[in-house]
């Protein structure tokens, strides 16, 4: 998250007190990035200092006192980076995908359990966030942020998905149970945790 | 406490010999009143044979399902037609609305065929139309509708009268994203009001609707998930205000 940007976003409507930037900022993000009015006054001081903010205070006084406002130049950078893509190169090495990669070495391990267990983790996550939004219809910076993150757990929960159909129709050696004989149906060898209410 | 919905040790297989299938195998599931479940799994997993004999549109090949504490096997026909008819709503993805009636006379139709009078069923139906948000559309035709209000009126014709159970397959299938959420939220209030609920979908944003997600896989219930904690656990403040 880019506070400075973000700060620049809420000075382009008008001129700010540091305070009122602050709740302005959580209000606005669903509430979900929290934001310490020492972190925006700091952030302040280095946009006056680049030249993309200006305050109309003496520069001495009491720094709750100055009202800030966006220059021409915090504009066009605020205009860059709402342009500009995030980097969407993902990170060397996603956890989870080197977690089943490395089950699928280790003798005796069912691979289907493995991902069964990421799969419901990831969806009580969900459950929370959805519950999150389901509490309050009407505020829609919230809903934006949760829904940003239910469809990237949603991509996990279909790469799980994906990997389960994939690692069935290749019947790799490894993946099957120590003792189990290669004929033995996946049903069979893994007995099922039956729920009972 | 009664479940809404009890199957115990529920099998169904179709076909016999070499092509013998077994959809579902000794499944055991309870759904209280006023709980939202949501059956996830796989296409060909059985979640759709689970909720037809949910239901009661399918018979088990072995075990029990009880309806509101009441065993289907131990009443007759007849008397599982009339339960199906007053006890449980269904709500389908691709709507299944008459083209021919009216939003209004669709969700009177479960009332009609129950013998319940026109003007009642009228009323009855007005309200499941007002709580659904769509009595503006009670004399428009399905094809005057949109999507999302067609799925709201196959939800007031599935809540309609007195219905104890809510049984709905992939029910956001036809929908975008934002639709979809609106027609769970009111799934969500049907179930907050004391109505048990069952959806089957093979989609996770559905699924995190559900009070439980149960998790299907050829046939046998392999895993649900737990009680989730509250949403404050997501929020790096304690405090919303």
């Amino acid at each position: 998250m880019s506070v400075p940007h973000a700060i620049l976003a809420l000075l382009s409507e008008s001129p700010k007190y540091g305070q009122r930037l602050q709740s302005e900022f959580e209000a606005r993000t669903g509430r979900v990035w929290p934001l310490n009015v020492g972190q925006v006054y700091t952030t302040l001081q280095r946009l006056e200092r680049d030249g993309l903010v200006e305050s109309d205070g003496d520069g001495n006084g009491e720094r709750a006192r100055k009202q800030y406002r966006i220059a021409p130049a915090g504009r066009r950078e605020l205009d860059d980076w709402l342009r500009t893509p995030p980097d969407l190169v993902p990170p060397p090495r996603d956890e989870l995908v080197i977690k089943v990669l490395v089950a699928l070495q280790v003798p005796g391990t069912d691979v289907h359990e493995i991902l069964q267990v990421h799969r419901r983790h990831v969806i009580e996550v969900m459950q929370r966030y959805t519950k999150l939004k389901a509490a309050d219809a009407g505020d829609v910076p919230l809903a934006l942020v949760v829904d940003a993150e239910l469809f990237r757990l949603e991509a996990i929960v279909r790469w799980l998905d994906a990997a389960d159909v994939r690692l069935k129709q290749t019947d790799l050696p490894s993946r099957r149970p120590e003792s189990a004989p290669a004929t033995t149906t996946e049903a069979e060898a893994t007995p099922a945790t039956e729920v009972s209410q | 406490m009664t479940a809404a919905l009890e199957l115990r040790q529920v099998s169904k297989t179709y076909g016999s010999g070499a092509s013998e299938v077994h959809a579902l195998r000794q499944v055991d599931l309870a759904v209280e009143e006023g709980e939202l479940v949501a059956v996830m799994g796989p296409s060909g997993s059985g979640k759709t044979t689970l909720l037809t004999i949910a239901g009661s549109l399918e018979q088990p090949s072995t075990g029990d399902v009880l309806v509101d504490g009441v065993d289907l096997g131990d009443v007759a026909r007849s008397e599982q037609a009339k339960m199906r008819r007053r006890s449980i709503g269904y709500v389908f993805q691709d709507f299944n609305l008459l083209p021919g009636l009216t939003a209004l006379e669709n969700a009177m139709l479960p009332l009609e065929l129950d013998g319940v009078a026109a003007k009642a069923a009228r009323a009855g139906a007005q309200r499941a139309l007002e709580e659904l948000q769509v009595a503006d559309h009670a004399d428009r035709y399905p094809d005057e509708l949109s999507g999302g209000e067609r799925q709201r009126v196959a939800i007031a014709r599935a809540i309609v009268g007195q219905r104890k159970l809510l049984l709905a397959d992939e029910p956001t299938g036809a929908l975008d994203s934002v639709n979809g959420d609106a027609v769970m939220r009111l799934l969500r209030a049907a179930t907050d009001r004391g109505v048990a609920g069952v959806v089957v979908t093979h989609d996770a944003q559905l699924a995190s609707w559900a009070d439980r997600v149960v998790f299907i896989r050829d046939g046998r219930i392999v895993d649900q998930t737990l009680p989730p904690p509250g949403p404050e656990s997501l929020l790096a403040f304690g405090d919303r205000s």
